[in-house]
């Protein structure tokens, strides 16, 4: 037995370096290694590199194994505005806690901060990046997360920006308690499945908060979109489930809370729309359940722009919207119900909290001005008020059977 | 002029109306904001009542007022007085009451409030000139035509039918040339369409201050370039005197044509 020992003993110090759990490097100015790619070039499978603090001026490291990156106190990678800074081509990549910065900029090639390339399994946390152009960039990548980055763009025009994180042809990838500010889209997914966007600040960015396309089966819940240029716009996707995200002040002439486009089979549950010029836009997106939102203090809560059927719009808040809704047709397939209106102006005598009147949402002026856009300049005149009264009384242009027959009578909370 | 201006005025100081019409705009001040708890949202309601209820208190008022004290005027005619100065003279009084009222009534539950610490005080004051404005107007507007009228009943009808037709029927006629002609470009139309009607005016600077024209669309940043600019806001308050000017130098005219 104690022979058996020995020899095993003797095995551990003859293959230290192949030990399953990996080396660590250190990285600094006065560490054997100076620079994070002679570390990298050195290092074998599964060792983790610790880069201490300090300023690494360096581009186009490719980490082309399973590696851990682990900045101590935040050191700075700056990449002088050359190219790209940090390339993973390796499945089981982790890197944490870098503080990443002047990313080049290019009219013919999306340099990216991070980029990951074909691999699997890979962590991206706790880096700060900032004057960038793509800040971190998945393709062709599955399984991963990121998580808890800081990115601060610099960004003013739309042609020579790029996004914060943008995922291409990507698969269960987590991205989770981000925050993107000042880029040109805060998030943006093109092809990319089953994934889960949660916690994710996004604010104040040139076009879009969050902007997808054909991109299925994702998840969207608790983020924040703030103040984007033009909000959040999504389509061509199906099975998305988008919950409890807030979605505020994304106010001018071309904003939107969320532009939803031929996004089909989808749930919207618990959001919050403050203060949009249009709350949702919705074009050709079919069988989608709205509920539990609230709508509060936009121009227009729910803009309709054609070719939607078999939406369900179920215990929402409309709160003080200019409009509620605009409908461009006569033709309505959607049903409206159980929802709370704060312009509803019916009774409930038997008081079961229900109204006894049913609500109409689409205003006369509303389908004006879908038809004639300069007409809204009449908004709020004394004579408007009075059109809108007697289509109220009597529909004539507006679709008869677009009501809500059960509007509630109080403000819906649902928890 | 001014003895005669101070005398209306403190004729109507006194007088029951102004007191009415003042705590009217006390108490609505008061609700809206005690109830609303916001500022903003509170002046863009205070908006839609001083569109349509300032003028129309301002035409009756008007001619209530000439229909009332006109034995009065006729006595004083017989003296050696200007009879421009007469009149100029009740229809300052007259117009200076009803703002005095408006700006009082509704300014003093605004300042216990604390609009001077908000960012809304320049939409606030803004309402309060065109409110001013729209009674001057409005004022002046009815002078002339219980001027113009012997006839109390037909006078009240035309004052009436006045601000009916500014309030309402113009954003009828407004509308349906909107929409019967919308394959043309409308911008401009509908821009000097707004600068014709004092109603429409007020409520278009009050709307885009109000940051509300990221709403109007395109047409709203045809607006917001005309009426943003410092040109647009002098052109606006231009048409807004004008529209003061040109009743008062009709009333003058009136009068010292009349036969009494």
């Amino acid at each position: 037995m104690k022979l058996f020992y020995i020899l095993l003993f003797t095995l551990f110090l003859s293959f230290p370096k192949q030990s399953a759990y990996g080396n660590t490097l250190e990285v600094c100015s006065s560490c054997e290694y100076k620079s994070i790619k002679v570390a990298i070039a050195q290092a074998q499978d599964f060792d983790t590199i610790v880069i201490k603090k300090g300023l690494y001026k360096e581009m186009n490291i490719v980490i082309d194994k399973p590696l851990t990156l682990i900045g101590e106190n935040y050191p700075v990678i700056d990449g002088e505005f050359k190219g790209e800074i940090i390339t993973i081509t390796s499945d089981n990549v982790t890197v944490d806690g870098l503080f990443i910065i002047n990313v080049g900029t290019s009219y013919t090639e999306d340099y990216a901060a991070i980029r990951v390339i074909k691999s699997k399994n890979f962590l991206i946390q706790n880096l700060k990046l900032e004057k960038l152009f793509f800040g971190i960039f998945l393709e062709k990548s599955s399984d991963g997360k990121v998580f808890h980055n800081n990115i601060i763009g610099d960004a003013v025009e739309e042609y020579n920006s790029g996004n914060g994180i943008q995922l291409w042809y990507c698969k269960n990838i987590e991205i989770d308690q981000n925050i993107v500010t000042h880029v040109r889209d805060g998030i943006y997914l093109e092809f990319s499945d089953f994934c889960k966007i949660t916690n994710n600040k996004s604010r104040e960015n040139i076009r879009y908060g969050l902007h997808f396309m054909f991109s299925n089966d994702d998840l969207y819940q608790n983020n924040i979109f703030q103040n984007n240029g033009a909000g959040v716009a999504v389509m061509f996707s199906k099975r998305i489930k988008m919950y409890d995200n807030l979605f505020k002040d994304n106010w001018g002439s071309a904003s939107y809370g969320v532009l939803l486009k031929e996004i089909n089979d989808s749930e919207i549950i618990g959001n919050t729309f403050e203060t949009n010029t249009i709350g949702i836009n919705i074009e050709g997106t079919n069988r989608i359940i709205y509920k539990n939102n609230h709508f509060t203090g936009n121009g227009w809560a729910i803009k309709f722009r054609g070719a939607c059927y078999a939406n369900n719009f179920t215990e929402n808040n409309f709160l003080y919207n200019s409009f509620d809704l605009s409908y461009n047709s006569k033709l309505n397939d959607n049903k409206f119900d159980h929802n709370y209106w704060s312009s509803y102006t019916g009774y409930d005598l038997d008081k079961n909290g229900i109204g006894d009147v049913p609500y109409r949402p689409v205003k006369l002026f509303s389908y004006i001005v879908n038809r004639t856009p300069e007409t809204i300049i009449l908004l709020r005149s004394l004579f408007i008020d009075i059109i809108d009264f007697s289509e109220k009384v009597s529909p004539v242009f507006t679709p008869d059977n677009l009501l809500d027959n059960y509007p509630q009578m109080k403000i819906i909370t649902n928890d | 002029m001014l003895k005669i201006l101070k005398y209306s005025f403190y004729d109507l100081m006194r007088s029951r109306w102004s007191y009415v019409y003042f705590f009217f705009y006390l108490l609505l001040g008061i609700v809206l904001l005690f109830l609303n708890n916001n500022l903003s949202k509170a002046v863009i309601t205070l908006m839609n009542v001083i569109i349509t209820l300032v003028p129309l208190i301002g035409t009756i008022f008007g001619v209530m007022y000439y229909y009332n004290s006109k034995e009065f005027t006729e006595l004083l005619l017989a003296q050696p007085v200007k009879r421009t100065s007469i009149f100029l003279g009740q229809y300052f009084g007259v117009a200076l009451s009803l703002s005095m009222s408006l700006i009082l009534g509704l300014g003093l539950p605004f300042v216990f409030y604390g609009v001077f610490m908000s960012s809304a005080i320049w939409d606030f004051v803004l309402l309060l000139i065109t409110g001013t404005f729209l009674t001057l107007i409005f004022t002046a507007l009815a002078f002339n035509i219980a001027l113009a009228n012997e006839n109390k009943i037909k006078g009240f009808g035309y004052a009436i039918l006045l601000w009916l037709f500014m309030a309402v029927i113009y954003d009828g006629i407004f509308l349906m040339s909107l929409m019967f002609f919308e394959d043309y470009p409308l911008d401009k139309f509908s821009l000097i369409a707004t600068m014709f009607n004092p109603i429409d005016l007020s409520r278009v600077l009050i709307l885009l201050k109000l940051d509300i024209s990221a709403l109007l669309g395109y047409t709203g940043a045809v607006f917001q370039k005309f009426f943003g600019t410092n040109f647009g806001f002098v052109v606006s308050t231009a048409v807004l005197s004008i529209w003061v000017l040109i009743p008062t130098y009709f009333i003058k005219k009136q009068a010292s044509k009349k036969d009494f």
